[in-house]
């Protein structure tokens, strides 16, 4: 390990961009200090990986309507309850009389739904390919349990497209540290289509600090000696092949959709919904895809997509808090804006 | 951080990380008492395995000669 990090700090070589496509990698990097490690040519951005800052306002609106509609109740994870939507966040709502629960597990929602069968149970179904492995369980449950008072108000992601897209529309990029958790349920392989497309390596890495900046080393080489492959550098739990359980659960209650992105607009196939014979779970998620900025500066659509960093925005720090968020980058622990805040990380 | 299993009861299974208790769905994989597991919002996703330290090493040799 010494020798990794001697080569990461004193490496001299020609600049490489490194993206990380998972708010957990981004929370991890700034947590552990990482780029302080690194040579200035070793330079570090953060992807659309933190799945709250990239759902759309429309989606947002829509849970607040539903959280205030009477005999409904909206349970959500807590990071959603701060985001804004084009007026105001669930957190208000709850003040003007919405009812929201904060779950940990979206399992919880089933005794709580069996209590109240009276009560429509929404629960705020946002993430990638991990967390909808385990909406998959949740809708098995419920079709086992027979409990028919819940719903899904879905903003479901897959990576691939996304990645593409940043190939595609951003360029810039030479080499990805590949999500350790979507890659628990997709399997390593996912990414070698678009490794080889754009000649980029991928390392899938876990989440110590430790294993982080194995995985830059990784990729640094790599990128030095042009080789595009994917490794797979977390295999206590990731597989070339991932979970097949829940890949076909996902695939048994969802299906490929095109989905709408904060700071990127409709990505073809990029989303996940609920196929039409369990459409009873779900709670209007389909064609929710506006997006409003609530203040003129944030740039919340360009952090997101990596083409700047948070301390760019001429709110961070100043105007935008975690205090007091104008974006939702602020808002989740898994924010690149967040966790530059926290950790008081300044690169650019 | 994985969590250790200590009891399955069908798709449900008690996991302990460092002395705090559990609940968790564990229909995605199968698992026994003693697994040590990944655990993401509430949902066991994988049993962590321990034998892999050896690919590791060989893929860092070869990572070293590039």
């Amino acid at each position: 390990m010494r020798d990794i990090r001697k080569f990461l700090l004193e490496y001299d070589g020609p600049p490489v961009n490194i993206m990380e496509v998972c708010g957990t990698h981004t929370a991890s990097v700034a947590h552990n200090g990482i780029p302080s490690l690194l040579s200035p040519k070793i330079r570090l951005i953060s992807g659309p990986g933190c799945p709250v800052c990239v759902t759309v306002t429309d989606y947002i609106d829509r849970l607040i309507e539903l959280s205030l509609t009477p005999g409904t109740v909206v349970a959500t994870f807590g990071d959603m309850l701060r985001v804004t939507g084009s007026k105001q966040s669930l957190k208000d709502a709850r003040s003007d009389g919405a009812l929201v629960k904060m779950l940990y597990a979206p399992s919880d929602i089933i005794p709580l739904a069996a209590a109240e069968p009276e009560k429509t149970f929404v629960f705020a179904a946002v993430g990638f390919e991990t967390t909808t492995a385990v909406y998959a369980a949740l809708i098995d449950d419920l079709v086992t349990s027979g409990v028919t008072n819940v719903k899904l108000l879905t903003s479901l992601k897959v990576m691939p497209p996304v990645i593409d897209w940043v190939c595609r529309e951003e360029g810039g990029i030479d080499g990805f540290l590949a999500p350790g958790h979507v890659s628990v349920i997709t399997g390593s392989n996912l990414f070698v289509p678009i490794a080889k497309e754009y000649k980029i390596p991928f390392a899938v890495a876990g989440f110590e600090g430790e294993q982080i900046l194995m995985a830059l080393y990784a990729l640094v080489k790599m990128i030095r000696a042009g080789d595009s492959r994917v490794i797979n550098l977390y295999p206590e739990a990731v597989t070339a092949e991932g979970n097949r359980t829940a890949q076909e659960m996902i695939a048994k209650y969802f299906e490929p959709c095109d989905a709408a992105w904060r700071g990127i607009g409709i990505v073809k196939d990029s989303g996940m919904q609920l196929k039409d014979e369990y459409k009873n779970f779900d709670a209007g998620s389909r064609d929710l895809c506006s997006d409003v900025t609530l203040h003129p500066e944030c740039r919340c659509g360009r952090v997101i997509t990596g083409a700047m960093k948070p301390v760019g925005c001429p709110l961070f720090g100043k105007k935008c808090t975690p205090e007091n968020p104008m974006g939702a980058c602020m808002v989740s622990s898994e924010g690149s804006c967040h966790s530059y805040y926290v950790n008081r990380r300044n690169d650019l | 951080m994985p969590g250790k299993v200590i009891s399955v009861n069908g798709s449900k299974a008690v996991v302990d990380f460092s002395g705090n208790q559990i609940h968790a769905e564990a229909g995605l994989v199968k698992i026994k008492p003693g697994d040590s597991v990944l655990v993401h919002a509430g949902c066991i996703l994988q049993v962590m395995s321990d034998e892999e330290a050896d690919s590791l090493a060989d893929l860092f040799k070869e990572l070293e000669n590039l």
